[in-house]
C-alpha cells in the first residue's frame, strides 16, 4: 500500500540507498557519447563470442532504436531510483529493492542493445524474473504474491513462445545475428514458416506488452511499490514487447498477416483500456490502464510495413509517453506519500499544500492530454497523419481518436482534479509537499515534455529520426516534428479530440458509476485466469490419480510394458533385415554355460520364494553371475564395480528388510500377467542381443581409445582413462547426480522420520 | 545384536579395505581400479564398521559428515577441470607433470587427472555412506 505502511519515512536514506541511482546515471552518461555518431547514421557494434560452436555471440548494437530505448531506460531509471531511495527509506528491505530495480534496469538495457536473438531472449527472460521480484516485493501480502506470479506466468509463457519463434527464424535464416536476420526480410516472408514465426513472436511480444486479452496482469502488477509502476509502465518492461516488434519490423512487417493482427490487437487494446481507465477510482490503476492504451496505440502504429509517418508517430509517441507517464506515476507516488491516499474520489485542492508536485503534474498532464505547446500535441499530430497513411485508415483513425479523447479525460482526472479541483474528503495524512528526491524526477521529466514541445528538433534529431531509420531499416525517411504544421486534417482531428475529451471529463463521475455497474456484470479476465489455473491444477491432480498408484510393482509393470512395445516395434521394423548367426552359440564353452545356468537358477529362486531374504540372495547370485561374465570377457573394471554394487545392495536391502513384512504374493491373475510380461521382455531382449552379436561390431572407437590412451593420456586402463580424461565432463555430471541423489534420499528419510515423530507426539 | 567375533574381525577388515581402496584408486590409471571402484571399496569398509560397531562409531571414525565428503569431492573434481583453463585448454583437459622422468621411465607422474579421480572417490564414498548411515539409523 505504498507510503502508509511498512516503513518509517522520517529516517533519511543512507548513502548506500543512492548507489543504484548513481549507477543508472553513470550508465546514462556513458551512452551520451554515442548520440552524435548514431544521429549521423552510424551503427555501433561490439561483441565477443559466447558459444561459438552454436554461432551465439554476446554482442551489443547501438543504433537509433536501441540508443533511444537505452537513454530512456537509464535516464528515467536514474530518476526513479532516486525517488525510490527516499520513498522506501527506512523500509527494512529498501536495499534489496534497490538491487532488484537496478538488476531489472540492467536486464532491460541488455535486452535493447542485444545484437543476437539468443542473448536478446536471455535478457528478455531476465526482465521477467526481475519484474517478478519487483512486483512481489511486498511478499507478505497474498495479493502481491498472486500478481507477481501471474505476471511471471503470463510473460513466461510468452517467453517460451518467443524462444520457439527465434529458433524457427534461425532455421530459415541460418543465423541468430540480428544484422543477418534483419537483412533477410524477404527470405522470411516467403518462407512457409512465416506464419508460425509470426504467431510465436507476436505471442511473446503481446504477453510482454499486455495486449488484450492477456492484458490483465499489468493492472494487477500495481501491487508493486509506486517506483516500480513508474518504471515498469513508462520506459521499460511493457515496452519490451513493443521494442521487439519495432526491432523485428524490417524482418517481419509488410505482410497482410502482420498488418491485420497488429491493427486488431493494438486497436482493441487501446479502446478497451481507455474505457477501463475511466472506470478506476485509484489514480494508480487509472494510469495503469492508460499505459495499456498507449501500448495498444504503439502496436497499432507498427502495423504498417512502410509508412514513414506511422513509424515517426510511433517513435515520437514512445518517447512522449515514457516522459509523461513516468512523471505522472511519480507524482501519484508523491501524492500517496504526502496524503496517504490515491483515491480520485477523495483527493482535491492539493495544489496549495503541494505546489511543486502540482506544477509537475500539470505539465505532464497537459502533455498527456496532447495540448500545445507540449510534446504530447506534436506526437498526437504525427499519429493522426500516420493514421491517415495506413491502409486501414478509417479504422485506425477511429481507434486513435477514441483513445486520445479518453486519454485527455484521464489526464484531467489524474493530473488536474486532485490538485485544482474541490477537496471532497479528508485524507489519512494532512497533505504536505514531498522531499527533493521525490520531486526531482517528475519535475525534470515534465519539463522535458514542455522543452521537447517547444524545441521539437532536439527530440527529433537525438531520439526520433535515428529510431525511425532503424525501424524502417532504411535511412532518412523520418518525418519532421513540428509544433505548427498549418491547418490540416490532423489539426481538425486534434480539435475534435479536445472537444470529445473535455465532454468525457465533465461527465466522468457519472460515466464511472455506470462503468462500474457494467463492469461488475461483465466477465472478468482476471477471474478467467484463475479458472484457467484451477483447471490446470485439477488436470494435474486427475492425471496423478490416474497414473500414480504409489505401488512400485505397478510402475515397473508399466515401464517394462512400454519397453516391450518399443522393442517389439523396433524388431518388427528392422528385425527381418538382421539375421541370427547360430554358429556363435556353438562356440560357447562349458564355463559360459555354467555361468548361464547359475544366473538362471538365481532368477528361479527369486520368482518362487516368499521370503525376502532368499529373494535378495537369489538376486545376489544373478549379479555375481553377471560379474563372472564380465571377467570372462575381459572387463575387470566393470566386473569389480558390479560385484561391489551387488554387495552394497545386499547390505542396504538387508537393513531395510528388518522392517518389512513377509512377501505377500500378488493375486493369481496378476502373477500370471507379470510372468507373461517378464518372459516376453526376456525373450525379446535375448533375440535382440543375439542379433546384435551376429552383426559385425564397429570397432573404430575402441581401436582409437586403445591406440591413444597411452601416448596421449598416459594410461593403460582404457576404462579409467575414458572416465577421468577423455570423458571427464560426463563423469563429472554423473558424480554430481550421485551426490544429489544421495542428498535427496537423505532428505526423504529425514522427512519420514520427522513425520513419524510428529505422529508419536500427536498420539 | 553385538558379536565379539564380528567386531574383532571387522576391525582388521576395515583397515584392510581402506588401504585397499586407496590402492585401487591410485593404480586405476593403468590397472583395473579407479575412483569409482576405490570409493565403493572404501565405503564398504565403513559399512562393515557400522554394522559391527554401530553407526555412531562409524560416524566418529569417519570424522566428517558423509554428505559433506560427497560435496567436497564434487568440488575437488571440479578443480582440475577449471585448472585446464589456466593453460587455455578446454575444460577438464588433463595436465601432467613427470618428476624425475628419464628416457626409459616416466618417473613420478603427477596429474590433474588423479585429482579428478580423488574427487570421484570422495563423491562415491560420501554418497554411499550418506545413504547407508541414514538407512541404518532409520531402522
Amino acid at each position: 500500500m505504498g507510503a502508509a505502511s511498512g516503513h518509517d519515512a522520517k529516517s533519511g536514506p543512507g548513502l548506500l540507498a543512492y548507489l543504484p541511482a548513481l549507477g543508472a546515471a553513470a550508465l546514462f552518461l556513458a551512452l551520451i557519447p554515442a548520440v552524435t555518431p548514431v544521429a549521423s547514421g552510424e551503427v555501433l557494434r561490439w561483441g565477443v563470442d559466447w558459444v561459438p560452436s552454436l554461432g551465439v555471440r554476446f554482442s551489443a548494437v547501438l543504433d537509433g532504436l536501441s540508443l533511444t530505448f537505452g537513454l530512456l531506460i537509464t535516464g528515467i531509471g536514474a530518476l526513479v531510483m532516486l525517488f525510490a531511495a527516499k520513498y522506501l527509506a527506512g523500509h527494512i528491505h529498501a536495499h534489496r529493492f534497490g538491487l532488484y530495480l537496478f538488476s531489472f534496469m540492467l536486464a532491460m538495457l541488455g535486452l535493447v542493445v542485444s545484437d543476437n536473438l539468443l542473448s536478446l531472449f536471455v535478457f528478455w527472460e531476465l526482465t521477467s524474473i526481475t519484474s517478478y521480484l519487483l512486483i512481489g516485493f511486498g511478499h507478505a501480502d497474498a495479493k502481491s504474491r498472486r500478481s507477481a506470479l501471474q505476471a511471471l506466468l503470463v510473460t513466461g509463457m510468452g517467453g517460451l513462445a518467443l524462444l520457439a519463434g527465434f529458433i524457427l527464424i534461425y532455421t530459415v535464416v541460418g543465423s541468430f545475428d540480428l544484422e543477418v536476420v534483419l537483412a533477410s526480410g524477404a527470405l522470411l516472408k516467403e518462407s512457409p514458416l512465416y506464419i508460425p514465426i509470426l504467431v510465436l513472436v507476436l505471442a511473446g511480444a503481446f504477453t510482454k506488452s499486455a495486449q488484450f486479452p492477456l492484458h490483465f496482469w499489468l493492472p494487477n502488477a500495481m501491487a508493486a511499490p509506486t517506483p516500480v509502476s513508474a518504471y515498469l509502465h513508462s520506459a521499460t518492461m511493457v515496452k519490451a514487447g513493443v521494442f521487439l516488434l519495432a526491432r523485428l519490423h524490417p524482418a517481419l512487417a509488410g505482410t497482410d498477416a502482420w498488418l491485420w493482427t497488429l491493427t486488431l490487437f493494438g486497436g482493441v487494446t487501446a479502446v478497451f483500456a481507455s474505457v477501463m481507465a475511466l472506470k478506476q477510482t485509484d489514480l494508480k490503476q487509472a494510469l495503469a490502464y492508460t499505459t495499456l492504451m498507449a501500448l495498444g496505440t504503439l502496436v497499432l502504429f507498427l502495423a504498417d510495413g512502410s509508412s514513414s509517418y506511422a513509424i515517426t508517430g510511433f517513435m515520437a509517441f514512445l518517447v512522449t509517453h515514457s516522459l509523461y507517464k513516468a512523471a505522472l506515476f511519480l507524482v501519484v507516488g508523491t501524492v500517496d506519500h504526502g496524503t496517504g491516499s490515491r483515491d480520485a474520489r477523495v483527493l482535491g485542492g492539493l495544489a496549495k499544500a503541494m505546489p511543486v508536485t502540482a506544477i509537475a503534474a500539470a505539465l505532464a498532464g497537459l502533455s498527456m492530454a496532447g495540448l500545445p505547446p507540449f510534446v504530447g500535441f506534436i506526437s498526437k499530430e504525427v499519429l493522426y497523419k500516420g493514421a491517415a497513411e495506413l491502409p486501414l485508415e478509417t479504422i485506425v483513425t477511429a481507434f486513435a481518436l477514441a483513445a486520445n479523447a479518453l486519454m485527455f479525460a484521464v489526464a484531467g482526472i489524474v493530473a488536474f482534479k486532485p490538485f485544482w479541483g474541490k477537496p471532497r474528503g479528508e485524507t489519512p495524512v494532512s497533505p504536505h509537499e514531498g522531499p527533493w528526491q521525490m520531486l526531482l524526477g517528475p519535475v525534470i521529466l515534465a519539463t522535458l515534455g514542455l522543452a521537447f514541445g517547444l524545441l521539437p528538433w532536439i527530440k527529433q534529431s537525438i531520439l526520433v529520426s535515428p529510431g525511425v531509420d532503424a525501424v524502417l531499416g532504411r535511412p532518412g525517411e523520418a518525418e519532421a516534428l513540428r509544433l505548427w504544421a498549418g491547418v490540416n486534417l490532423a489539426l481538425i482531428l486534434s480539435l475534435i479530440t479536445f472537444a470529445l475529451g473535455f465532454a468525457l471529463y465533465i461527465a466522468h463521475t457519472r460515466l464511472r458509476e455506470a462503468l462500474i455497474l457494467w463492469g461488475d456484470a461483465a466477465p472478468s479476465f482476471d477471474a478467467g485466469w484463475d479458472r484457467f489455473l484451477d483447471g490446470l491444477k485439477a488436470l494435474a491432480a486427475w492425471q496423478t490419480r490416474l497414473l500414480q498408484s504409489g505401488r512400485l510393482v505397478n510402475y515397473m509393470a508399466a515401464t517394462f510394458a512400454t519397453l516391450l512395445v518399443t522393442l517389439v516395434l523396433a524388431l518388427a521394423l528392422r528385425g527381418p533385415a538382421l539375421g541370427i548367426d547360430f554358429d556363435t552359440l556353438g562356440q560357447l564353452m562349458v564355463k559360459e554355460w555354467a555361468i548361464a545356468a547359475l544366473i538362471l537358477a538365481g532368477v528361479l529362486v527369486v520368482t518362487v520364494t516368499d521370503s525376502r531374504i532368499t529373494a535378495i540372495a537369489g538376486l545376489g547370485v544373478v549379479g555375481a553371475g553377471v560379474a563372472l561374465l564380465f571377467i570372462t570377457y575381459g572387463a575387470p573394471d566393470v566386473a569389480i564395480t558390479q560385484l561391489l554394487v551387488e554387495v552394497l545392495v545386499v547390505v542396504l536391502v538387508a537393513l531395510a528388510l528388518l522392517r518389512l513384512p513377509h512377501l505377500k504374493p500378488e493375486p493369481e491373475p496378476r502373477r500370471k500377467l507379470d510372468a507373461v510380461l517378464a518372459l516376453a521382455i526376456g525373450g525379446v531382449v535375448t533375440l535382440i542381443t543375439l542379433m546384435v552379436v551376429s552383426t559385425p561390431v564397429d570397432r573404430r572407437l575402441s581401436t582409437w581409445f586403445e591406440v591413444t590412451a597411452w601416448p596421449e593420456a598416459y594410461g593403460r586402463n582404457i576404462v579409467n582413462v575414458i572416465l577421468v580424461d577423455f570423458r571427464a565432463l560426463d563423469t563429472f555430471g554423473e558424480i554430481a547426480v550421485v551426490a544429489i541423489a544421495a542428498l535427496a534420499a537423505l532428505s526423504l528419510l529425514r522427512a519420514r522420520r520427522t513425520g513419524a515423530q510428529k505422529e508419536e507426539a500427536g498420539q | 545384536m553385538k558379536s565379539v567375533i564380528v567386531e574383532a574381525g571387522a576391525r582388521m577388515l576395515v583397515a584392510l579395505l581402506l588401504v585397499f581402496s586407496i590402492y585401487m584408486l591410485l593404480r586405476g590409471h593403468n590397472e583395473p581400479g579407479g575412483g569409482f571402484i576405490g570409493g565403493l571399496t572404501g565405503a564398504l569398509g565403513f559399512v562393515i564398521n557400522a554394522i559391527a560397531c554401530g553407526t555412531a562409531t562409524a560416524r566418529r571414525a569417519l570424522r566428517f559428515d558423509p554428505s559433506n565428503i560427497a560435496f567436497a569431492g564434487l568440488g575437488i573434481a571440479l578443480l582440475p577441470g577449471l585448472f585446464a583453463a589456466l593453460f587455455g585448454d578446454p575444460l577438464f583437459t588433463g595436465q601432467w607433470l613427470f618428476i624425475g622422468a628419464t628416457e626409459d621411465s616416466k618417473g613420478l607422474p603427477l596429474s590433474t587427472v588423479l585429482v579428478f579421480d580423488i574427487g570421484v572417490y570422495l563423491v562415491v564414498m560420501g554418497s554411499v555412506l550418506t545413504l547407508v548411515f541414514a538407512l541404518e539409523e532409520e531402522v
